[in-house]
């Protein structure tokens, strides 16, 4: 059986500023996945980055890429990794070609195999039309397709993807997305994506979330759902704290209190809504029951919302 | 060819590839240290008197015009490093670390690049020296070249030693001109040795740079004035500094970039 390409073995990251990045992370990644890491900002997920990297070394526990240890044998580790980070790796200055000679460079490429390559990365992102412009001319979208090009450049067999789309309009995110999937399929490599984004979460074969450094639960995006039942309820109240600990003394259900309203867990939500209305109804100012999304996912595991931002009972987050 | 040798010229070609392409810092360059020499030649040319030179009668312009060739490596070669600061907080400098590329290539091919740029500019503006001084000889600008090609390597390591240190532009500058004004001053570009106060004149010999100065002169002169050792002395003090600085910046990029617990 080949190496897993990423194998993390009770990890925890503390940096000098005190601050508890990772905390016993335990995490396995088979080869050719296409895995999101998905948590909210702070959460860890570019400190797990940092880790494999072998930007930084974990203050505890051990991480390797394709059984290479990122600690002891960071120069294999590098050899067969790439990464996208969160703002894009280029230089404004130099042109597109520029910018992916100068990578190519570091990775031992020139001449004939490198222009070769340049040309092949360069089809992948669709970029060969702006190939020869200054990066700061390009828009966003096509500043990261660039920068995932030059991810891509020396062929890693591992690509880790820090917030890949931070700052995109959806067009140019689901186009970058469409890019990803077809590169899984094409160049064989593992992708590793860090995003705090439900839906993009849900393009992947696996997710694993992260809270506060923590390793909460990972799996399959559907099975995660499926694991919630098929239908959760959500219920707006402006005691969520109280309500949920009456629910549960009442009803035996499992329910998580939110700022937003609680969250509750029973394989026949929409039975309840009329017994709880019933016992409650003073309390409760909207209920709505539709099938588990990772966003519930996320909650039911780690007790907070993802994006605090987001009112999680917004219609469009209704089925 | 090796990766690192790929590496340093990468890193050296981004670097000329971004001066060239930013028009204000050529022209910044080009004409700043003309100015700055015209305006302090010009303006202390009557209250300068040159002590026992061997050439007998130096004007101010013409004792001031290896100074501030000193000047414009000095800063062209330290500012050119600033880019670090700036590319550490961005994605662009740790996508070069985790890179199978050795980081002492990283430090060499940044401070190359830096070299050429400010021995390059250097070397355009002693074009100007046969009309103020006596001439040029192949062997001089030969010296020259040398002098200028250490002072450029030692000063962006130093910048790079800095950079690597410091979380921001503003404090990158802060750091730089406590540093570099005083060892500029301290010289004997603005003032020679021996009209100096006797305090001084011990700080102006432990000075480092005051020796690639009294190498500059002594490339622009058969016989120069006001220098502080003869010209191989200059050369190897140059040289030497260049190698300790490559040897501090090197140390330094081999630190981790996040501090751990």
């Amino acid at each position: 059986m080949p190496a897993p390409a990423i194998h993390v073995q009770r990890v925890s990251l503390r940096y000098d500023s005190d601050q508890q990045a990772l905390n016993e992370v335990d995490l396995t990644i088979p080869q050719g996945a296409l895995f999101g890491i998905l948590g909210p900002n702070g959460s860890g997920k570019t400190s797990l980055f940092r880790v494999l990297a072998t930007l930084v070394t974990p203050t505890q526990g051990d991480a390797e890429v394709f059984g290479a240890s990122t600690r002891d044998a960071a120069a294999a580790v590098r050899q067969r990794l790439g990464a996208v980070f969160q703002s894009p790796a280029l230089d404004d200055t130099l042109t597109v070609r520029e910018n992916l000679a100068f990578q190519g460079a570091l990775y031992g490429l020139h001449g004939a195999s490198l222009r070769d390559r340049i040309s092949t990365v360069l089809g992948y992102v669709d970029l060969h039309d702006r190939a020869d412009n200054a990066v700061d001319t390009l828009s966003g979208g096509l500043a990261r397709r660039a920068d995932l090009a030059r991810g891509l450049l020396h062929r890693p067999d591992l690509l880790l993807l820090d917030e890949p789309t931070a700052g995109l309009d959806p067009m140019a995110r689901r186009s970058f997305w469409e890019t990803i999937a077809a590169l899984q399929q094409s160049e064989g490599t593992t992708m590793v994506v860090a995003t705090h984004l439900m839906d993009e979460a849900e393009r992947c074969d696996a997710v694993a979330i992260l809270a506060q450094g923590e390793l909460v639960v990972e799996g399959k995006p559907a099975l995660l759902r499926a694991a919630l039942g098929d239908e959760m309820l959500w219920l707006a109240t402006d005691e969520p704290y109280e309500l949920a600990r009456d629910l549960t003394a009442q009803f035996g259900c499992e329910a998580h209190p939110f700022e937003q309203g609680i969250q509750l867990l029973h394989d026949n939500a929409a039975q309840l809504v009329a017994p709880i209305y019933e016992a409650f109804g003073d309390r409760i100012q909207s209920a709505t029951v539709r099938p588990p999304t990772l966003e519930d996912v996320f909650m039911a595991h780690a007790g907070a919302q993802l994006d605090a931002s987001v009112n999680t009972l917004s219609p469009m987050y209704s089925a | 060819m090796s990766t690192a040798l790929l590496t340093v010229t990468a890193l050296c070609r981004r670097e000329i590839l971004k001066f060239v392409r930013d028009r204000s810092r050529v022209a910044g360059a080009l004409v700043q240290p003309l100015a700055f020499w015209l305006l302090l030649g010009l303006g202390f040319q009557g209250a300068f008197q040159m002590p026992d030179s061997p050439v007998g009668a130096v004007g101010y312009v013409e004792f001031l015009f290896p100074g501030v060739l000193a000047l414009v490596l000095l800063f062209t070669a330290i500012f050119s490093t600033i880019s670090i600061v700036e590319e550490r907080a961005s994605g662009f400098l740790q996508t070069v670390l985790i890179a199978p590329t050795s980081r002492t290539a990283i430090v060499l091919g940044n401070a190359l690049g830096g070299t050429l740029l400010a021995s390059v500019q250097a070397l355009l503006f002693v074009v100007v020296w046969p009309w103020v001084g006596p001439g040029l000889t192949i062997g001089g600008v030969a010296y020259i070249t040398a002098i200028c090609l250490g002072m450029g390597i030692g000063f962006t390591a130093l910048g790079c030693a800095i950079a690597w240190r410091t979380d921001t532009t503003r404090g990158f500058h802060a750091i730089m001109n406590l540093f570099l004004l005083p060892l500029w001053f301290l010289s004997s570009a603005m003032f020679p040795l021996d009209s100096a106060a006797t305090g001084l004149r011990e700080l102006m010999l432990a000075n480092p740079v005051s020796y690639a100065v009294s190498g500059l002169r002594h490339g622009l002169y058969v016989e120069a004035p006001a220098v502080l050792a003869d010209p191989v002395t200059c050369l190897a003090v140059t040289w030497g500094f260049a190698a300790l600085m490559v040897g501090a910046a090197v140390w330094s990029v081999h630190r981790p970039l996040f501090q751990t617990a």
